[in-house]
């Protein structure tokens, strides 16, 4: 009781240091670090979506990017067609990633194991083809946005706003997830985790208990795409691509598979070294690489995992 | 009254295999029904036949009038069917109360609906009182906390035994429940599955004659993928065709 109540304290002051961020920065003549900051929470957004499919259903899905930017090309389109409101755009581009998700999950959760990791590789890199293909989405440069979704009464062309606005997103998932993962249908998944056999045979509908989390997970990964397309003023091929998922995947391991923080840590960590060394050394990558090795090797349930262990 | 469980002509081939060949079969309620034959018998894959685990080629399964050879698993156990396994199927890393509440859990058929995403499960004291309530019929009330993983073997197939019991079937199909068990592991189970009688139809496929003979209400003998004689245990240890494919020639 006592330990909970602490890291609810402990989180309602990084949520707190979070929202203050923009002023710190504001003050110290750093505005461009709002939109750096604004990344990170989205990709944030996106590696914790990815995290709820890989470490809480157990499904290593490398196909994440299909529905990353999947929604940021809806949003992008939709804009192309006149639609500007994001309180339309947005919740379309969840709707049209669940749609894709319950497709290719259904298909793709017939197999186990490394199958499932090259068939849902193989619907996204479909995906990219087809929009990269396509001349109204702009092609290999993809499809700029004439401007930000409007988001009546607040104002999203303001980089603070936006900022304020992943940051609730992202809080609001995390608060979701965590009640997603104390609730019957999370005691299931962790039964599904340890013995999909076992679930089975006490009469759990295993494969759609495991749609279901597909899903919930790529929904969550549209909204982020959904936000970055008005981060980066464009939706880029570059997000469908498979190395996209491939990131998004590092950032999950990096943070911790499975752990509540894990994808928040993961992006935090990648993008934050990313930015850092890019000053710094052109071997960036070779850095990145080096701490994921790392972390594989000696912290097996990541960054979220060292941290915990060193409280308990 | 017509039986729970009726089997006609059941069949199933692995490539050029009939591991089962044409099975009849009758469960009656309220009976322990025990299911012996040599190794290669087919006794598992009819195990697999009738949970769900495997479909077969031909025959019908009926169960409580309805025929559910095509059923899921997941579905079957929704009507009523529950399983164990001949190797032990337990969530090693979490604790043993926790194994019995999903067993609890999956009875609830709502998953298709509310989810029951948003309420804490943790605050449904009713669910956790009645895995403890199972827990203390197989003799494990005081490893509620230990993780599954931890406890002894015969301990986890009680375990198992608790958590099939826990989804309320009204045929449990039992495959092996002593397998690997020393003689006073064996003895604990027995008076487990004993404890059934008369109010639990139990389907149960044992090596151990001893056992068998003692528990059982009616005793199937499966040769070769066919029952070749299904009756009372008295008549089915003296009969010759059994003493002749089975129990050997010139025992006793």
């Amino acid at each position: 009781m006592n330990k909970s109540r602490r890291g609810n304290f402990v989180e309602a002051g990084v949520l707190l240091a979070a929202a203050g961020l923009p002023f710190i920065l504001l003050a110290l003549g750093e505005a461009f670090y709002i939109g750096f900051a604004t990344r990170l929470l989205i990709f944030a957004l996106a590696a914790t979506s990815l995290n709820f499919i890989v470490g809480y259903g157990g499904m290593v899905a490398f196909g994440h990017a299909a529905f990353f930017g999947g929604g940021a090309y809806v949003v992008a389109f939709l804009m192309q067609a006149g639609i500007v409101s994001a309180w339309i755009a947005w919740p379309l581009a969840i709707l049209a990633t669940v749609v894709a998700a319950l497709a290719i999950g259904a298909l793709s959760l017939r197999t186990r194991g490394v199958y499932f990791i090259m068939i849902t590789l193989a619907f996204a890199q479909m995906i990219y083809y087809s929009i990269i293909s396509l001349q109204s989405a702009g092609g290999d440069d993809g499809l700029p946005l004439a401007q930000r979704s409007t988001l009546a009464p607040l104002d999203l062309a303001s980089d603070t706003t936006l900022y304020w606005i992943a940051l609730a997103t992202l809080a609001i998932c995390l608060i979701a997830l965590r009640r997603l993962a104390r609730s019957p249908y999370g005691r299931a998944l962790a039964g599904l985790r340890q013995n999909e056999q076992r679930m089975e045979a006490l009469g759990f509908p295993v494969d759609r208990l495991k749609l279901v989390c597909f899903v919930i997970g790529a929904g969550v990964a549209g909204l982020a795409g959904a936000l970055l397309a008005n981060q980066e003023g464009l939706a880029s091929p570059n997000l469908l691509y498979w190395t996209q998922s491939g990131m998004l995947l590092v950032m999950v391991i990096l943070g911790g598979v499975g752990q509540r923080y894990g994808g928040v840590l993961g992006a935090l960590v990648l993008l934050g070294l990313e930015e850092a060394l890019g000053q710094i050394t052109e071997y960036t990558h070779l850095v990145i690489g080096l701490a994921l090795l790392a972390v594989v090797l000696f912290a097996p349930h990541g960054l979220a995992g060292l941290a915990r262990r060193r409280r308990a | 009254m017509s039986a729970l469980l009726e089997i006609a002509g059941l069949k199933r081939h692995f490539g050029g295999l009939w591991a089962i060949n044409g099975v009849d079969l009758r469960i009656e309620r309220g009976t322990i029904h025990a299911l012996i034959g040599p190794n290669g018998a087919g006794k598992t894959t009819l195990i697999h036949l009738i949970s769900g685990a495997q479909r077969p080629t031909a025959g019908r399964i009926v169960f409580a009038g309805a025929d559910i050879a095509h059923r899921n698993m997941h579905e079957r156990v929704a009507l009523g069917i529950t399983r164990s396994y001949q190797i032990t199927q337990i969530f090693p890393h979490l604790p043993v109360l926790e194994n019995v509440c999903l067993a609890v859990l999956s009875r609830r058929r709502d998953w298709g609906s509310s989810f029951r995403m948003c309420r804490p499960a943790s605050a449904d004291f009713r669910m956790t009182a009645e895995a403890e309530e199972w827990l203390g019929r197989v003799g494990l009330a005081e490893s509620a906390g230990q993780l599954a993983a931890d406890l002894a073997h015969g301990q986890q197939r009680a375990l198992e035994l608790a958590m099939a019991l826990a989804t309320r079937p009204r045929l449990l199909l039992l495959d092996e429940p002593m397998a690997g068990m020393g003689p006073e592991e064996s003895a604990h189970m027995a008076a487990l599955i004993a404890a059934l009688k008369g109010t639990q139809t139990v389907l149960l496929v044992e090596h151990d004659m001893d056992i068998v003979f003692r528990l059982a209400d009616r005793i199937s003998v499966l040769v070769a993928g066919r029952v070749i004689v299904s009756d009372a245990p008295g008549v089915v240890r003296n009969h010759p065709d059994v003493r002749r494919a089975y129990l050997g020639d010139d025992s006793q």
